[in-house]
């Protein structure tokens, strides 16, 4: 027996403290290995092969030749493979078809998975892949995005289609003022840095997949679903993961995987290529969004009318909900929202950071600059005056509302007072110059999560919690609440993460990850310390408390609960060439308590350049005639390179909620909110034009014309 | 990917051996662009003859005051290099405004000029397209062509060439050297490329199985005043919507001597002959230089998404121009 030393002498509060990675060594020298580099016996290699049909059926595919090929061990596709079960309601919902792969001949988009090639080596697969001959019974498609469909519909996502209130063509009518512009958003993809990756294999009776995802939870219930296993008989682990975004969640990679192991009884890897993540991955729809404000001469809004339409596949509903965020931040006397989607043959698209707020706040906040541009107000000015009391659609108290702190301080730190609101009158050399602001929002949710906190018996402590570190810093995060919960340092305790074996948890997604997971730590963290005050000693095998948050969050009272921004940019616009670049960006943030500046930093600054990148960059174009990408590769897809991101400052206002047991907020996804506003918004400011439609790209602005 | 195997060539009589007796060969350089094409299976080769430890990484200055670049010269040692920096400026700048370090530490001067478009329709093999197969057809007139080409494509290709080091060798009249299994010879970089017409798939006037060896600049007191801008859609790491090699000789407001080049709009390095006459003895003002890019864009066939490139490098000729004559009359 050993004694415990928790709760016997003062530590210094972790939290709040700038901690490095626990694990940051290890990614920097190699030593962490990631899903696709793990070593396997006997691992034999899949390659999916896609369709290049954008519509109709597979008529054929001659695998005898392939089957001939060196060390090509199987070719899986519609008629051998086994059936899948699909009619389930998984964790966000029922599985897009696309990840339920080779149950049937029909194509409904080009990407579709129709075979897998397995062979001994990953070359070996990947030629078999490309010369195996599919043939296909063409039917025409329709790819065509536009503000005029006549098919498209209403549509609830995570929250209702639509929300109305007041009359609104009355007060747009008695309105002094109107805005009421278009604005569009085009495809974007996740590209995380690491592709999906997932071996497979079957161990002892028990199937274990190694791979790269935002949640083993989630992905072991998906998988368990699918192919009709005992849950207890599926394991799903994800030590490091590359980035994930939203799109690492059940994808065709891990379910052809899991096939071709079952198929072949051995171990089976298989790896996306990025050109194929265009397809397989998941993407944030193109959205195209009109929004309609009326103001009085002093600015206060008399009329709000947010609706947005977004696209999404023939085989499984989900809608870009862009007209969200009005919602959360500005009231009126008639408040109307609505999100609509069409029906393409295209792939699914799917969460990607900050669904819905990320394009929904380009439009709103685009739209309120162009409100206090024609009323004559101050931007910052405008949304003070438009601050609402409560919830604008709930009518629920905000748990913590501190937006306008937010513009306070970062107007100070920006030197805001000091612009000239005239747009076009700036100039250095060739360039114009320009500032732009717009506010940020995002909901601060959680889901239940178990954990297990064990005093060793050499006086460390382990925590069992399954997080998925998708590079936030999460793993990091969840030591220093321990440590704080245990009162003890950081050093004694080590975490575990990221093995559905662990039991069941969030997802990291929603920015509810590290506020979920932290919560349960923190429960079963407390009721340690409480028994270990007891100094009743530990016994060898240690003392283990384990938690379920389920009750905890169901007891939590209504509120508006979000964090809260306030982007500012300065951009330099060449009229002769179209450039646009970022000089200096600036981010306030109201995000509940920041458990680790270092980390917490490094997600606004990162979703900031995700909206530098959205802004001026990101693009996915689909051609017409074929319905498939154009240049679907880092070189013909661009998010911002280094030299586009300039110095950006992100920082936070304090942001208690005292009645808030865990007091943290998402902060993966606010940093890109309002940011592309932010940036469009100083275009106007440096050239007098406005920007509706992103990326904000040289031939647009040229074309646009200016003050040059 | 087609498995393929891998030779070092150690002298040039070797690679060019090595490469006439397997025509499904190909020179590898820093691979910075074959090993691309090859992994998306636009280059299948059989054999890969690597060219880059031959002995011509050597750049030197000629008899006539010009400079001779060997073919597997890195674009980082061209950009460094002090003579080319002094006398050819506008050639560092354009080697250093394309790709990153670490690519310009591998790419060689031979396999820049031999690069393919990065046209999105020739880089997907799923796709028809006339440069990958005769006759497929050209998909990019009628889909996808916003930074395609304006000026000598023809209905079967309207794709650029992707060099920026290209288009400052254009305006400096350099001459290409290569060998054969039958011998050495040369070409202009003027008649190195061929025209689009209907074989958008024949790009060089290159013999079969030659072996670039080297780039020959004849000197030009007027590069030694030349500026390279390019135009692209982020800050770095991107090819050029519209680029620009410029030197310019004026003497009291009137110009002497001028060169002009333009990236990103041809299926080739374009030299702006038809500008640079109308400039010579012309004023050296604003004027001018948008008369003489009006001049040289008036031959322009922008397709519908790409008439921007027009303005562009109209406002890219004046507004280069421009900054060579105020820092000539400082």
């Amino acid at each position: 027996m050993t004694t415990a030393t928790t709760g016997t002498r003062a530590v210094k509060a972790s939290v709040g403290t700038a901690h490095t990675r626990v694990e940051g060594r290890d990614k920097v020298t190699g030593t962490a290995r990631y899903a696709g580099e793990i070593p396997f016996a006997e691992l034999a290699h899949g390659w999916l092969v896609l369709s290049t049909a954008a519509r109709g059926r597979i008529r054929s595919i001659e695998t005898a030749p392939v089957l001939a090929m060196p060390g090509v061990l199987t070719v899986l596709h519609n008629e051998n493979a086994p059936p899948l079960d699909t009619d389930y309601m998984g964790m966000l919902g029922k599985p897009d078809p696309t990840a339920a792969v080779f149950q049937h001949d029909r194509v409904p988009h080009v990407g579709w998975p129709v075979a897998l090639v397995v062979a001994e080596t990953s070359e070996q697969a990947r030629e078999a892949a490309e010369v195996l001959a599919v043939h296909y019974e063409q039917e025409p498609h329709d790819i065509a995005f536009s503000a005029d469909r006549p098919d498209a519909y209403t549509l609830d996502g995570f929250s209702p289609a639509v929300t109305e209130k007041g009359d609104l063509e009355a007060e747009l009518g008695a309105s002094a003022t109107v805005v009421d512009a278009e604005y569009t958003t085009p495809e974007e993809h996740h590209n995380p840095m690491e592709p999906h990756a997932a071996t497979a294999l079957w161990d002892g009776g028990r199937l274990e997949v190694v791979d790269s995802n935002q949640g083993t939870t989630w992905v072991a219930g998906e998988i368990a679903n699918m192919f009709s296993l005992d849950p207890g008989s599926v394991r799903v682990r994800s030590e490091h993961v590359g980035g994930g975004f939203g799109s690492k969640g059940l994808r065709a990679h891990q379910v052809a995987a899991v096939m071709a192991a079952t198929v072949l009884q051995r171990p089976v890897r298989v790896v996306m290529t990025r050109r194929q993540m265009f397809s397989l991955a998941g993407y944030r729809s193109p959205t195209t969004q009109r929004v309609r404000l009326g103001a009085d001469a002093d600015g206060r809004l008399r009329a709000l009318d947010h609706s947005s339409l977004s696209a999404t596949s023939t085989v499984h509903e989900f809608i870009e909900s862009s007209a969200g965020p009005a919602r959360t931040m500005y009231d009126a006397d008639a408040h109307h929202t609505a999100n609509r989607v069409v029906r393409l043959d295209v792939p699914t698209p799917t969460f990607m950071r900050a669904p819905g707020e990320a394009p929904g706040s380009f439009a709103l906040e685009s739209a309120f600059d162009e409100l206090a541009e024609k009323v004559g107000i101050d931007p910052i000015e405008l949304r003070v005056r438009n601050e609402p009391e409560r919830g604008p659609v709930s009518g629920l108290p905000f748990s913590s509302r501190n937006l306008i702190a937010c513009f306070r301080e970062g107007a100070r730190r920006f030197g805001w007072a000091d612009r000239d609101p005239r747009p076009g009158v700036r100039r250095d050399g060739r360039w114009l110059l320009g500032t732009g602001t717009a506010a940020a929002s995002f909901g601060a949710g959680a889901g239940p999560s178990t954990a297990a906190v064990t005093a060793e018996a050499d006086g460390t402590f382990t925590v069992r919690v399954n997080a998925a570190d998708i590079g936030t810093g999460a793993r990091t995060a969840l030591t220093l609440v321990a440590a704080d919960a245990l009162e003890t340092t950081p050093d004694q305790v080590r975490v575990r993460i990221g093995d559905s074996d662990l039991g069941p948890a969030m997802l990291a997604g929603g920015s509810m990850g590290t506020r979920s997971w932290a919560w349960a730590v923190t429960l079963a963290a407390d009721e340690l310390r409480e028994r270990l005050a007891l100094n009743t000693g530990v016994p060898p095998e240690g003392i283990t408390v384990r938690s379920d948050t389920t009750a905890a969050i169901g007891a939590l009272s209504q509120k508006e609960r979000h964090s809260f921004g306030a982007q500012f940019a300065e951009v330099a616009v060449d009229p002769a060439t179209g450039e646009v670049r970022v000089r200096r960006m600036l981010g306030m943030f109201a995000a509940g308590r920041i458990v680790n500046p270092l980390t917490a930093r490094n997600q606004f600054v990162g979703g900031m350049t995700w909206g530098i990148s959205m802004a001026l960059h990101e693009e996915a174009v689909r051609d017409r005639a074929t319905g498939g990408h154009y240049g679907a590769d880092l070189a013909g897809y661009h998010v911002a390179a280094h030299a586009d991101v300039p110095y950006i400052e992100a920082d936070w206002v304090d942001d208690v909620d005292p009645e808030d047991p865990v007091g943290i907020k998402g902060i993966g996804e606010i940093g890109i909110v309002g940011a592309a506003a932010a940036v469009a918004n100083a275009v106007w400011h440096a050239t007098g034009v406005r920007h509706r439609n992103l990326p904000i790209r040289p031939d647009r602005v040229l074309t646009a014309g200016g003050h040059a | 990917m087609r498995e393929f195997t891998y030779q070092r060539a150690l002298d040039v009589s070797g690679a060019v051996a090595l490469l006439d007796a397997d025509p499904d060969a190909r020179f590898l350089g820093g691979g910075t662009n074959l090993v691309d094409l090859m992994k998306t299976g636009v280059e299948r080769p059989a054999q890969l003859v690597d060219v880059r430890e031959l002995p011509l990484d050597h750049i030197e200055v000629t008899g006539d005051g010009g400079l001779r670049i060997g073919a597997t010269v890195t674009n980082s040692d061209l950009a460094a290099h002090p003579e080319v920096r002094g006398r050819y400026p506008a050639l560092a700048q354009a080697v250093l405004a394309g790709a990153s370090g670490q690519l310009r530490n591998m790419a060689t001067i031979g396999g820049n000029l031999l690069q393919r478009t990065r046209c999105g329709y020739f880089a997907d093999v799923t796709k028809p397209c006339n440069k990958r197969v005769p006759g497929s057809g050209c998909p990019a007139a009628t889909g996808e062509h916003h930074n395609h080409a304006i000026l000598g494509a023809s209905e079967h290709c309207v794709a650029t060439h992707p060099s920026d080091m290209g288009v400052a060798l254009a305006a400096f009249d350099a001459v290409i050297t290569y060998e054969t299994i039958d011998g050495p010879g040369e070409l202009p970089l003027a008649e190195f490329y061929l025209p689009v017409g209907d074989t958008p798939h024949l790009e060089t006037a290159l013999p079969p199985g030659a072996l670039i060896t080297g780039v020959t600049l004849p000197p030009a007191p007027v590069a030694a005043h030349s500026r390279y801008r390019k135009v692209r859609e982020r800050a770095s790491y991107a090819f050029a919507i519209g680029s620009i090699a410029a030197a310019l000789d004026a003497r009291d407001g009137v110009v002497r001597d001028v060169r002009l080049a333009f990236g990103a709009v041809a299926s080739h390095p374009w030299r702006a002959r038809t500008a640079e006459r109308a400039l010579v003895g012309a004023p050296a003002d604003a004027a001018a230089f948008a008369a003489a890019a009006d001049a040289e864009l008036a031959a322009a066939k922008p397709l519908p998404h790409n008439g921007y490139k027009v303005t562009l490098m109209r406002n890219l000729v004046v507004a280069v121009l421009t900054e060579l004559a105020e820092e000539a009359a400082r």
